[in-house]
């Protein structure tokens, strides 16, 4: 399953995105918490129902800025990504952050990824931002090379961390 | 990270037998194409062939075919063919290497490289060539 989700980061006027004839593009309704749930299950071995539940309250619905996009093929859901708009963070204007992303492993490579990805960049643009980034574990070659895929490179930015544990 | 002369050949060649797979080219062509030497690259196509990368097609008009997956083919997949891509970690221990400046000096090369494999491991010879597209269209 290709997953990533790392990044804890507007009214959309994203209508469903038609594509292909498999499965649509449309914003994440209450109803599709469980499958949510239970797809980041599969992939981290963790069921973290509060924790997703937290962040549909946050980012599901229309929210100006805020993105919590689902695919959807024949009332099935599978495939999810959410992102948001964040500014003036580390002295950067406004730009869009894509912090999860997650397809069914069974569907892969058959674009769903792609789709949710380019649906939330429209989203991105029409919000009027025209860079987005991410973060990805720097060993998780799978997601790292779908987001290259995408035409993502290096940010300027670099993250960096420190242990401050005693 | 300065690739080697036989690397960037090979790095040529497969990108530009990829972006057309049912092209076939003959290392004149490639060679003349990008300024190296036919010679230089007809033993780095050799080495490709036997990767199973490229595939030498006889006869008249024959040359060479891209044979890989450009999805599934990484930079690093081909430059590892003609170059060792190093890690401080594995290569051979130097003087100095276990002082704690040793150890500091260590520590932030092996930052560097491990941002320079997971670059090259990220990108494939598919997404090189959106790459290339979009270099061409600038």
């Amino acid at each position: 399953m290709l997953s990533m989700n790392g990044y804890h980061l507007g009214i959309m006027s994203l209508t469903d995105h038609k594509i292909g004839q498999d499965f649509i593009i449309r914003i994440a309704k209450a109803d599709d918490v469980p499958a949510v749930v239970a797809m980041d299950e599969a992939v981290t071995g963790l069921a973290k129902p509060d924790y997703w539940q937290d962040i549909f309250d946050r980012y599901g619905g229309r929210r100006r800025g805020r993105y919590f996009l689902v695919a959807d093929h024949e009332g099935t859901m599978v495939g999810f990504i959410i992102g948001e708009v964040r500014a003036w963070e580390f002295g950067s204007p406004p730009c869009g952050w894509v912090f999860t992303l997650s397809v069914d492993d069974k569907l892969r490579l058959g674009g769903i990824g792609t789709a949710l990805f380019q649906a939330v960049c429209d989203a991105f643009r029409k919000y009027g931002v025209t860079k987005v980034r991410t973060t990805v574990a720097r060993d998780n070659d799978l997601v790292m090379s779908f987001f290259r895929s995408q035409g993502m490179m290096a940010s300027s930015f670099l993250q960096l961390e420190i242990d401050v544990a005693s | 990270m300065r690739l080697q002369k036989a690397t960037r050949c090979a790095l040529y060649a497969v990108l530009e037998l990829a972006s057309e797979p049912d092209r076939q080219m003959s290392a004149n062509e490639i060679a003349e194409k990008y300024g190296i030497s036919t010679n230089h690259l007809a033993k780095v196509l050799r080495n490709l062939g036997r990767e199973g990368l490229v595939e030498a097609v006889r006869g008249a008009g024959g040359g060479y075919r891209f044979a890989g997956n450009p999805k599934r083919t990484t930079l690093l997949d081909v430059i590892r063919l003609f170059e060792t891509v190093e890690t401080v970690s594995s290569g051979e221990r130097e003087p100095g290497d276990e002082t704690p400046e040793g150890k500091a000096l260590s520590q932030v090369i092996e930052e560097i490289e491990a941002t320079e494999r997971a670059t090259l491991n990220s990108i494939s010879l598919a997404t090189m060539l959106k790459l290339v597209g979009r270099h061409g269209a600038a």
